[in-house]
């Protein structure tokens, strides 16, 4: 289970790493959409995995232990709609830019005339 | 005082933002008096924060903590005020009542809702200036960052869109850092509250001690990317070049927060009493980040080809000082270090102004900047003479404008690069002196000599502007220069001439919140009641 977890999120970031460094704005923000894919898998897996666990109550309630923490869910969910609106005005900066300059070379200017 | 006032600051610019949003864009008047009421109020709440804080006792063990939600803090998501945070949140505000004059003036170029999104900001900077809480700082970086974008945008234009594609694309970079920092100094501590994290370090259990390191290290990336550390700042001369001068002088502000937020964790987390595996993690990382840093904004400066770039590596010389600052750990280093801080936002602000107010005559759509001629020592003899023929010629006649912009760029030169008799040479005074005596340091004498140099080269580099703009070109035409505009300018430069001749105050102030920061144990037992201390 970590292994898996821990293999997608290494995947997802070194795949956003690779678009973010590309020159086309497309590219930069699917690679901005996939890191933060990972950063918000991350963050919630640091409440820990547990398998096949009851989702909050065991047997007896009211004992502490048996809840999972509920803060990374709350931090997960804060960054997912932090992240998405960023994103969204990203994108629309990148129409902009595609609009004004013509081209959507992060630069402006395509480097092929 | 009522402790409610410690939220104020957040509070404040928020309704008047959303109210501002609701009234719209077209009725401008009843707009601009909201931002111009919202704006003195913010400063009143900021004296008036100032004054509190500093009656915390000059030892200050003593913080002010309002707890939102009346949530114990180790739950809930505390406000804090010390001496630091109540002289961040006065600059903001007077920053912004001083630019607002500025902006108020039609732009060639306008663009819609600057004064709401102005609000936004500074709702963003006092709330990061004021919480005590890494995620909620983060939220409000966000808040900041949003607002800063629009506002980078500001008039719109191919070379403004581009350099905001870049800014924004860097800073969501960074916020994914920020939050993978934050998660995993959360999943070795259990908390984020910054004073209960300060007070879980000492005894984090070894084997996680370097995944605690690693996260603090990710998060401090992130912010030596808002502080443009080199070599991650290269994408601040062009974004602050690229904006409207109004807006320029505001993100002057901006790599201060980076500073202020490693100067209070640092200090806070890694301070003296953070046990001998943690203590000072990362403190020379930031004084040579500094030293580079400043190495790279002489160059810039140095090769700058128009009058924003100028001003933008002048913002890098000042954050690379003040990280070089910050990473050599002395309370009187640091009181310095809060002094320049000060001066040279005010002071950057102004000079974005005015190179503002000189680069408005151009007519190009999208390169509204002042270029400068190539340097050349050789010296072009055919265009000297011409020069002089000119000169000859036609007498040249200085009109009040004209003489006005002059003599403030003549300020805003001699406060950036520190020469005596203004307050910038006082506040460079205050840095460097101490850093001689108390840091035998290799790094504290490179920064030291450095900084000298940054000083040298600032007055090479407006120099010689200076010589192109108002002696090279008696023909130059000049726009027209409303009351408004050198109003903002002339209050700027007032408030540090203002600083030049009031100085014992707030030096003396400026020494006291040196020593609460560094006195970690103050801020903790202020945030997190004794009762509550764990055993």
């Amino acid at each position: 289970m970590e292994l898996v977890l821990a293999a997608a999120i290494g995947v997802l970031v070194a795949s956003g790493v690779w678009l973010l460094l590309r020159p086309r704005t497309f590219q930069v923000i699917i690679g901005l959409t996939l890191i933060s894919y990972a950063v918000n898998l991350f963050i919630f897996s640091i409440g820990g995995l547990r398998t096949g666990a009851d989702p909050v109550l065991h047997e007896v309630a009211g004992d502490i232990g048996q809840y999972t923490d509920p803060l990374p869910q709350a931090l997960v969910l804060t960054a997912i709609v932090i992240g998405f609106a960023t994103t969204a005005l990203f994108l629309v900066v990148l129409l902009a830019s595609r609009g004004l300059t013509g081209n959507d070379h992060v630069d402006g200017e395509d480097g092929t005339p | 005082m009522s402790n409610h006032l410690i939220i104020a600051p957040i509070v404040l610019p928020l309704l008047v933002a959303a109210l501002q949003l609701l009234i719209g864009e077209r009725r401008r008047r009843t707009v601009v008096l909201l931002s111009i009421a919202s704006c003195i109020a913010l400063v009143g709440v900021a004296v008036a924060l100032l004054l509190a804080a500093s009656q915390q006792g000059s030892e200050a063990t003593m913080t002010a903590v309002y707890r939102i939600g009346d949530w114990p803090a180790r739950f809930g998501i505390v406000l804090v005020l010390d001496r630091l945070s109540a002289l961040m949140v006065l600059l903001t505000a007077v920053l912004a009542l001083a630019i607002l004059p500025y902006a108020l003036a039609p732009w060639r170029h306008r663009g819609g809702h600057f004064q709401p999104l102005l609000q936004f900001l500074l709702m963003g900077l006092n709330g990061a200036f004021l919480t005590g809480d890494l995620f909620n700082l983060f939220v409000f970086f966000e808040v900041l960052l949003a607002a800063s974008y629009g506002l980078a945008l500001q008039g719109s234009g191919a070379r403004r869109v581009s350099a905001g594609l870049h800014y924004i694309a860097v800073n969501l970079t960074a916020s994914m850092l920020f939050l993978l920092g934050v998660s995993l100094i959360f999943g070795v501590t259990g908390t984020l509250n910054m004073a209960a994290l300060a007070e879980l370090i000492p005894i984090v259990p070894e084997r996680t001690r370097a995944l605690l390191h690693a996260g603090a290290a990710l998060l401090g990336v992130a912010f030596l990317i808002k502080t443009a550390m080199w070599p991650l700042g290269f994408w601040l001369p062009r974004t602050y070049a690229a904006s409207t001068p109004a807006v320029a002088a505001m993100f002057a502000l901006m790599t201060k927060v980076g500073i202020y937020v490693l100067l209070r964790l640092s200090l806070l987390l890694f301070g003296d009493s953070a046990g001998t595996a943690s203590r000072h993690f990362g403190s020379d990382w930031m004084l040579w980040g500094g030293v580079a840093t400043v190495a790279t904004g002489i160059v810039g400066m140095l090769g700058a080809r128009d009058l924003g770039k100028l001003a933008g590596y002048n913002v890098v010389i000042s954050a690379g000082t003040l990280l070089g600052a910050v990473g050599l750990h002395q309370p009187a280093v640091t009181a310095g270090a809060l002094a320049y801080l000060v001066i040279s936002t005010l002071g950057i602000a102004a000079f974005f102004l005015v190179a503002g107010l000189l680069a408005s005559d151009g007519d190009e759509e999208t390169d509204d900047t002042l270029n400068l001629e190539p340097y050349d020592p050789g010296g072009d003899d055919s265009k000297s003479d011409a020069l002089f023929a000119a000169e000859d010629e036609s007498r040249v006649v200085i009109s009040a404008p004209v003489a006005m912009l002059g003599l403030s760029f003549f300020a805003c030169a001699i406060l950036l690069a520190g020469l005596p008799p203004l307050s910038g040479f006082l506040a460079k005074f205050a840095l460097l002196a101490p850093m001689l005596d108390a840091a035998p340091r290799l790094g504290a004498r490179v920064l030291f000599t450095l900084i000298i140099v940054a000083g040298l080269s600032t007055v090479i580099a407006l120099c010689r502007a200076g010589i192109q703009i108002f002696w090279a070109e008696p023909e130059r035409p000049f726009a027209q220069v409303r009351l408004s505009e050198i109003g903002s300018i002339l209050i700027l430069l007032g408030l540090c001439l203002l600083l030049t001749v009031v100085v014992e105050g707030p030096l003396r102030y400026l020494g006291d919140a040196a020593r609460q920061i560094h006195a970690s144990a103050g801020y903790i037992h202020g945030v997190l009641p004794v009762a509550e201390v764990a055993p």
